[in-house]
């Protein structure tokens, strides 16, 4: 008992300590960092380069990181913000403490190309159903199929109110059918087993073989392929496109180091930053690695199409679309 | 005279203190947020739609279902634990502490491993809409409330039950004259806690409930994280206050004085329960809680066994939850203790401020306060243990407040004789009785307290991982067999407390 009150005055003093260097604070999303993430690897490549430290603030995922700043405004400790994606930039943007990212943005490769001098992307992924290739012999080549699909192969998916990705298959759905997607919502909510509030829950359902198809990244399968050295999860392919997610990083324009803010930014489109994105984050890297990325990578899913929103048209009609899911799937 | 009046007032400046720093800590988390929503869209923001009243109904309808389920079983089960004994009675007790240490994700997917496609009991019941939520709610709940119940039987004077041996009085008869009347004391407190648990629900009800089964936690949350309406979250989460509050006034109109006597301590021995149909009904009911609770924990035990790995993050992990379970449950049992010597209605709502008052909207509220210093770990832990404690406060007091009932009843003549008060009562009288249910209390905050997700969720961590925060970390990377692990790992470490505590107990007891 005496030791774990020693070992949590320890902990509690610990925030205590002075700082000697420059410090760089970052907020991101929580699984950026932490052990299984890329961000520890970042973080040395980056102090490498500069007489400084880099500290991560996590928060528990994109919306969770815009939320922090809407409460701290202008007074944010953020130096750079690290985690958003393409459809909360527009509201990002107003609340008007960016920055500009002074990066050339034709360094950026990102599908579609780039042009934010405001938001700078790191990272890219398109939206993807993955399927168990040992339930599913047949999988939809088509959105259109998926929706029309045998009720009776169930599908997983992730809730739009509380969850990126579930919104990034709403807006899919909507680039794709328009005025007419509550009714394909209607008849796809036949196949729809499981709406889960995020991506972790959905996907362990689908791992643990309660589902045939889960929402997930055309990036998923090439874990399975390298971590566990199994061809059983794989993406379908939709003739349609496939929905796009740019991960982005800004600098607050207030923020007492900005020099070395940017000296990050610039550090964000190099091989140091983006060698630990693809088998570390699983996404897509955003710029050059130093080495080609690994042969699985080729066996991915690679979209004929790419469907987007703008972020202005995302933020202006998101909470209509919600409602009108909403209604098409209680209805 | 003069003792008691001392002792009295003694007594008030103490509960006095401690329902302070709860309506306190409930005001700064709400607060802020009123001042936070007015400054940013007027009176305006706090507005409402029409949708909301499907979400109320819903609301009320699963959690109504959900508490019956689990609280008359419940009793029933406590009632034959209580009076049968059998090999395995102390693990199956034991065992019934687990469920509460684990995340919903965890449970939602050992269920699956049972009730899911599939599976063993695959089709035996719509694991996907209200059938699963409630399944989910009720292996949740029902053990909370065996041993909620149980540790309310083991107050009964143990002479009521010799007395009732001697005069001849039948099964039924014990059941009104002695039973009942310690159990009518913690009903309407279990029900009220089981209730508001499953109001609360958020990631079972969306996992396994979908879209059409929206809870007010999960409009709350919206408004909260994606709409960020903070305005639409307040009103919410003030619909929600007055309704929960409503309901523990009306439980509390309910509940009735204690009329048990107060007796010797004594072992207590149980002279009833001993005939055929007796025997039979209580061990159909046990039977029932053991289906109920253990092939899922069976499926969590075989499925993390395997994939355990006691690696530097698992440890860190389990230090920290570790040690901010040990504080915030000392500070649960702190808060208590002066609170659960008050059976007034206005302290027993206070007790249930946290789990009222959705635990998100109170995080937000302190987060607003504590902005300047957020990036502080000391900050981040401080808050963890504090919104735990809140938390478990109404868990500990539903232990307490019957085991204070039975003290003030047999002491506290005798200490006015002696003119016993303050910190001289509390040595002598108040902790040696009471070492079996402080204990039973802690340990049911510490898992509490080591399962919770809600604080680190909504602060962020700053390098604080949590064992069901790593969880979801581990999830969250692809890796669903290390979080089985993990979540093995999380099990056994509430089994093991559960042993010690039940160990501990019984070597302090007066018996």
């Amino acid at each position: 008992m005496k030791k774990i009150l020693l070992t949590a005055t320890m902990l509690l003093a610990l925030g205590a300590v002075a700082q000697a260097k420059d410090v760089l604070t970052v907020y991101t999303y929580e699984s950026f960092v932490g052990d299984y993430g890329p961000g520890a690897k970042i973080k040395a490549k980056f102090e490498e380069t500069c007489d400084c430290e880099v500290k991560w603030v996590s928060l528990g995922d994109g919306v969770a990181v815009l939320n922090r700043l809407k409460l701290e405004g202008k007074d944010t400790k953020a130096d750079v913000v690290l985690g958003l994606d393409t459809n909360l930039t527009a509201e990002a943007h107003d609340l008007g403490v960016f920055g500009k990212h002074g990066v050339d943005v034709s360094r950026a490769k990102v599908p579609g190309g780039w042009t934010d001098t405001e938001f700078l992307p790191y990272d890219y992924g398109h939206f993807a159903f993955v399927y168990n290739t040992e339930l599913i012999k047949n999988p939809p080549n088509s959105l259109e199929e998926l929706v029309n699909g045998d009720p009776k192969q169930k599908i997983a998916l992730e809730d739009p109110r509380s969850s990126t990705p579930g919104l990034g298959f709403l807006l899919w759905m909507k680039s794709v059918y328009g005025d007419k997607a509550p009714e394909k919502w209607k008849v796809l909510k036949k196949r729809i087993l499981i709406t889960a509030p995020g991506w972790n829950e959905a996907y362990a359902l689908f791992t643990k073989g309660e589902v045939s198809m889960v929402f997930s990244y055309v990036t998923s399968p090439a874990y399975h392929m390298i971590e566990e050295k199994t061809d059983k999860y794989q993406a379908a392919n939709f003739v349609e496109g496939h929905y796009l997610q740019i991960e982005v990083a800004g600098v607050i324009e207030a923020s007492p180091h900005k020099a070395l803010a940017q000296k990050f930014m610039d550090f964000i489109l190099t091989p140091g930053f983006q060698d630990n994105i693809p088998t570390i984050n699983w996404m897509m890297p955003a710029s050059a690695t130093s080495a080609p990325l690994p042969s699985e990578f080729d066996k991915l899913v690679k979209p004929a199409k790419t469907l987007i929103y703008s972020p202005q048209e995302v933020n202006a009609h998101r909470r209509d679309w919600i409602n009108e899911w909403f209604k098409a799937v209680n209805g | 005279m003069n003792g008691s009046k001392q002792l009295m007032a003694e007594r008030t400046y103490q509960h006095f203190a401690a329902q302070t720093l709860v309506l306190s800590s409930v005001f700064l988390g709400l607060v802020p947020l009123i001042w936070f929503a007015i400054s940013r869209g007027g009176i305006a923001a706090f507005r409402l739609d029409a949708g909301v009243w499907d979400v109320l109904v819903f609301t009320l309808e699963q959690a109504f279902l959900s508490m019956v389920l689990s609280a008359i079983p419940g009793l029933l089960i406590a009632r034959a634990l209580a009076r049968q004994d059998f090999p395995g009675h102390a693990w199956l007790l034991r065992l019934f502490a687990v469920p509460t240490a684990l995340p919903a994700i965890v449970v939602v997917l050992a269920l699956t491993s049972i009730y899911g496609n599939r599976h063993l009991l695959g089709g035996w019941i719509e694991l996907y809409g209200l059938g699963g939520i409630l399944l989910a709610h009720v292996f949740f709940n029902l053990p909370l409330a065996v041993r909620l119940f149980y540790e309310a039987s083991e107050q009964i004077a143990p002479e009521n039950f010799r007395l009732s041996a001697q005069l001849s009085f039948t099964d039924r008869e014990l059941f009104w004259h002695v039973e009942w009347p310690v159990f009518r004391n913690i009903v309407p407190r279990v029900s009220a806690l089981i209730f508001l648990l499953c109001a609360a629900s958020f990631v079972i009800v969306l996992t396994l409930g979908g879209p059409t089964a929206t809870t007010l936690e999960v409009a709350i949350y919206q408004s909260l994280r994606l709409d960020f309406d903070i305005g639409r979250a307040l009103t919410l989460a003030l619909i929600q206050i007055v309704l929960c509050f409503g309901l523990v006034a009306l439980s509390g109109r309910v509940m009735l004085q204690n009329v048990t006597h107060a007796g010797n301590q004594l072992f207590q021995r149980r002279y009833d329960g001993r005939g055929f149909g007796a025997r039979f009904f209580d061990f159909t009911m046990i039977a029932l809680g053991a289906f109920i609770v253990l092939p899922p924990l069976l499926a969590l035990f075989s499925s993390g066994m395997t994939q355990i790995q006691i690696s530097p993050q698992v440890l860190n992990a389990a230090g920290f939850s570790f040690g901010i379970g040990m504080i915030s449950s000392c500070l649960a049992l702190l808060l208590a203790w002066n609170i659960a010597q008050q059976s007034d209605w206005f302290s027993q709502g206070l007790a249930l401020s946290a789990l009222i008052v959705p635990p998100a909207v109170m995080a937000t509220g302190w987060f607003i306060l504590l902005r300047d210093f957020s990036d502080s770990v000391s900050v981040v832990i401080a808050t963890i243990i504090a919104l735990n404690a809140l938390m478990a406060l109404p868990f500990v007091i539903s232990i307490l407040a019957p085991a204070f009932e039975r003290n003030r009843k047999k002491y506290d003549r005798l200490c006015a004789q002696l003119a016993l008060s303050g910190w001289q009562k509390i040595r002598h009288i108040d902790l040696p009785l009471m070492t079996r249910p402080l204990v039973q209390s802690f340990l049911l905050a510490f898992i509490l307290s080591i399962g919770d997700l809600t604080a680190i969720t909504l602060l962020g961590n700053q390098g604080v991982v949590t064992l069901p925060s790593l969880i979801q970390i581990q999830m969250g990377h692809y890796r669903g067999s290390d979080a089985a692990g993990t979540a093995f790992l999380l099990a056994i470490l509430s089994l093991i407390c559960a042993w010690a505590a039940q160990k501990f107990g019984d070597a302090h007891d007066l018996d």
